[in-house]
């Protein structure tokens, strides 16, 4: 989730002062061990931090001087392993194979040394210069466990650093560490004899030049890693025959356990480097963030938990205190009472001519409307969201949600990986559909896209529905009701007709912790920041495109043309408006329709209509453009299609059905 | 007493209509054969059954007899079934041809690994043999798919059984390794389970790949 960073590359930065070329440090490690933190730490950028894996589905770059060099730091992915198995680990490990950095630190957790030490083994057979950050030293030592580090840095024979880099600790140890580095030093980790010959006969053939050693590519070949295989043919030309040969000789003979043997040989390895390094006491307590984990996760206490957060985190705080309390201050008080009067006073005296007054603080005006739609009204709401999702990112609920619904999302095609998109997509579907990366089949990220488009509401959008509906219950209701019955129909239809492997769900559950409020607010921060840019300029883009459709009279055309479809769905033709709105973004056009509600123009059935046909409707034109960029045009255009017909289809069957029931 | 295909192919249906079904006899020609087949002769000598007014009875030393080969019958299904990966039709028929093989102590040898299984693929009892009450006895529970397990309880990784590469991988990257202790703390509504110190959650389909030695 790394939506914005800066991208110092090494050219901006040929020389440093003490004459040396710059150095690249590359950040791995398993997800959710402390890789951006520590980022975040040298580089003094920011990038998002979460208490969730998989949060950096992009690499981000940064300058840090160290020891009086220049350096650039990557930050990857997480990666379990060498041999990459979902899209983000690729992207790590391209980094690895592609741009030879001159350090790889590998940040792991304390607590989990045994499990990711293995991967310690691999980048040091690889050949790489690695240092060994031991992360999440604090966290450790109050379980109880113990870690002889000398005697560690002693079997690994590469600098090996205790850190608990949330704290700052460690930090000046490391960048020591970086400066003085010095290549070539490492221990060398034998397999049993038979891996060792097989392996051998791999790496005799080889010829070529490679970032990594010859030995973790023999390794990786016999793994079946088709991307290395695809780099060996590349370099080796025809000698790669005979590699080809041999290794698939190798695989076949041993075929049944390879993937096993190799796991097991390395788990021994471990082992070895493990004893008298790491004492667990022998029994720990059971602390309290463990007791709240086990109610998150069972169902009989984990489903009113998710109740009372949502009750309290969405009801209460961001549709009460956010969409409530703080749009009334800044949008009817600050705004219509105050502001607006004012720099309409101000915009008429400096500007004669009426038109561009129009522009500026007219009906429709940059001022009048889309600040006050973006300040007044879109801000607080989404800001509100935003710190509540920090607060429940940070804690390490979503884990444990996702796994309390993955029986259920199972149906719509999903696993419980999806609740994250599905959850950050009431606070903006844009910024969710980005996140749908994270998704690991194709599949899954379709539907997810499509759900988003469809039925799930943004938060500014939700919050202004729920101001609009709240005054008659039914509508709300019913609202509601449609909003869910199409949201699983058509997640229940996609998962069956959409071809491709069924998912499935696997995660690890990080400790819940209390979340540290300054993380929290620079997360909420940084994403508000990118809110910001990305809507503001709509905004007034399309302040700009309805002030040029008011004097050119083409708005009243396009209302005109709408009046049928208005007419079809038993809307008045005002709220043509609305809608014209709402294809710029949907929370604009759910804000007009709380400006014609506000004149008493639409009844309870007119609103409830128009709210569901809004909602359905398709996405904002940001929404759209990243569905694009991620799903491609064809895709994109057809959930565009699609949800438009499925809006207006669906608002004109309630229309009929509640005329018919007449129960509005 | 070696016995021809046949007949135990005839002791096999007697068995399930009597003990099964509760009936007294089966009428020859619901056997499907004449009384003048040899196969009755054989049966008769060796006191399993009785021929009477074209009525077939069971004699006790038959029951006995007729109890094994159906187990034979059963657990070579469920052989077919759950290692050899055959079903429908397929698996009946060959199930059948290799009942005749699961004598003199093969068949004991392939209940146990099958880890004593209790019913057929089609839900039918077997008949517990000497090897499965001795394993019930000595409370061995063998080696259980994670599902099995019970929330709180905690064993050795025995082994993993996919044949998806990729999830095998992301399992062992997991520290999901035999050998590595592991203790089930939730079923439901995903399993939840702690290797080490950290703890991860999987849906059902992958908790039913990983097996455990408690």
């Amino acid at each position: 989730m790394a939506f914005f960073k800066k991208k110092p590359s090494c050219h901006q930065y040929p020389m440093d002062a003490s004459g040396g070329s710059c150095k690249k440090v590359a950040l791995v490690g398993n997800p959710n061990v402390g890789k951006s933190v520590l980022f975040n730490a040298l580089t003094g950028a920011y990038v998002t931090v979460s208490n969730y894996p998989g949060t950096s589905v992009e690499v981000s770059r940064g300058s840090a001087n160290i020891g009086g060099r220049q350096c650039q730091i990557i930050d990857t992915p997480g990666m379990y392993a060498l041999l990459p198995i979902t899209e983000e680990e690729r992207v790590a490990r391209e980094i690895l194979l592609n741009e030879s950095p001159d350090l790889v630190v590998h940040v792991l957790d304390a607590r989990n040394l045994e499990r990711m030490l293995a991967m310690t083994l691999q980048l040091i057979e690889a050949g790489l210069p690695v240092i060994l950050v031991v992360n999440i030293m604090d966290e450790a030592e109050q379980m109880g466990l113990s870690i002889d580090l000398p005697l560690l840095q002693e079997k690994l024979g590469i600098p090996v650093i205790g850190a608990a880099v949330a704290k700052k600790r460690g930090l000046p140890e490391l960048k020591e560490a970086i400066s003085a580095f010095d290549k070539g030093k490492h221990a060398v980790f034998g397999y049993s004899r038979r891996l060792e010959t097989d392996i051998e006969e791999v790496t005799l053939l080889l010829r070529g030049n490679y970032n990594l050693s010859r030995k973790a590519l023999a390794l990786l070949l016999l793994q079946r890693d088709e991307e290395v295989a695809g780099m060996v043919r590349e370099t080796e030309g025809d000698g790669y025959a005979e590699v080809e040969a041999r290794v698939r000789e190798k695989i076949f003979a041993r075929r049944d356990s390879f993937h096993l043997d190799l796991s097991m040989e390395r788990k021994g390895l471990v082992k070895g480097l493990m004893a008298e390094v790491f004492t667990a006491p022998p029994q720990t307590r059971v602390s309290f963030g463990e007791r709240l984990s086990r109610w998150a996760v069972r169902p009989l206490t984990g489903v009113p938990l998710l109740l009372l957060v949502l009750y309290f985190g969405l009801y209460r705080f961001v549709g009460g205190f956010g969409a409530g309390t703080m749009v009334d201050f800044l949008e009817g008080t600050l705004f219509e009472a105050h502001f607006n009067p004012w720099i309409t006073g101000v915009v008429k005296a400096i500007i004669p001519w009426a038109i561009l007054q129009e522009l500026f603080v007219g009906e429709y005006g940059v001022i009048t409307l889309g600040l006050r739609y973006a300040v007044g009204i879109i801000l607080p709401i989404v800001a509100t969201f935003f710190l509540f999702f920090s607060v429940l990112e940070d804690s390490g609920y979503f884990p444990r949600l996702a796994l309390l619904v993955d029986r259920l999302f199972k149906y719509i095609g999903l696993t419980g990986r999806a609740v994250i998109p599905m959850v950050l997509g009431f606070g903006c579907d844009t910024m969710a559909t980005m996140v749908t990366r994270t998704l690991e089949t194709v599949r899954e990220r379709i539907i997810a896209t499509l759900l988003l488009a469809l039925a799930i509401p943004c938060s500014a959008q939700l919050g202004v529905i729920m101001a609009l509906l709240s005054k008659f219950p039914g509508s709300l209701l019913t609202w509601f009701v449609c909003l869910l019955f199409i949201f699983l129909v058509i997640g229940f239809l996609a998962a069956r007709i959409m071809p491709g492997e069924a998912p499935m769900f696997y995660m690890e559950l990080p400790p819940m912790r209390l979340p540290q409020l300054a993380n929290v607010f620079t997360k909420t921060y940084s994403r508000m920041q990118w809110y910001l840019l990305e809507i503001l300029p709509i905004f007034i883009l399309a302040s700009i495109l309805l002030w040029l459709g008011k004097i050119t009279s083409f708005f009243e055309k396009m209302i005109e043309w709408m009046t049928p479809v208005m007419a079809s769905l038993g809307l008045p033709r005002e709220t043509a408006m609305a809608f014209i709105f709402g294809f710029f973004r949907r929370d604009y056009g759910a804000a007009g329709l709380y400006d014609l509600q506000t004149k008493g123009i639409l009844n309870a059935r007119q609103i409830t209509v128009a709210a569901l046909t809004l909602t359905l409707f398709i996405p904002c034109i940001a929404q759209f453009l990243i569905m694009k960029k991620e799903r491609g045009m064809k895709v994109a255009a057809s959930i565009g299609l699609f949800v438009s017909f499925l809006a207006f289809g669906s608002g004109w069957m309630l229309n009929q059905f509640l005329l018919m029931t007449g129960i509005l | 007493m070696k016995l021809s295909e046949k007949a135990e192919e005839i002791l096999e249906t007697l068995w399930v209509e009597v003990e099964e079904e509760g009936a007294g006899f089966v009428d020859l020609e619901k056997l499907r054969s004449s009384s003048d087949d040899p196969v009755y002769r054989e049966l008769n000598e060796l006191a399993l059954i009785e021929v009477r007014d074209g009525r077939v009875y069971l004699r006790p030393e038959g029951k006995v007899e007729g109890r094994k080969i159906v187990r034979r019958f059963r657990l070579s299904e469920r052989l077919m079934m759950d290692v050899f990966n055959i079903r429908g039709e397929q698996a009946k028929e060959k199930a059948c041809q290799f009942e005749h093989l699961l004598n003199e102590g093969v068949d004991t040898k392939v209940c146990t690994m099958l880890n004593h299984p209790e019913t057929c693929p089609h839900g039918k009892r077997i008949p517990p043999g000497e090897c499965c009450l001795e394993a019930k006895r000595s409370g061995d529970l063998g080696v259980l798919p994670l599902t099995e397990l019970k929330p709180g309880d905690e064993g050795e990784i025995a082994y993993i059984q996919t044949e998806d590469d990729k999830k095998m991988q992301k399992l062992m990257a997991m520290g999901v390794l035999p050998g590595n202790r592991i203790r089930l703390s939730q079923a439901f509504p995903s399993y939840v389970f702690k290797v080490g110190y950290s703890e991860f959650a999987i849906d059902t389909n992958m908790a039913r790949e990983i097996f455990v030695r408690k």
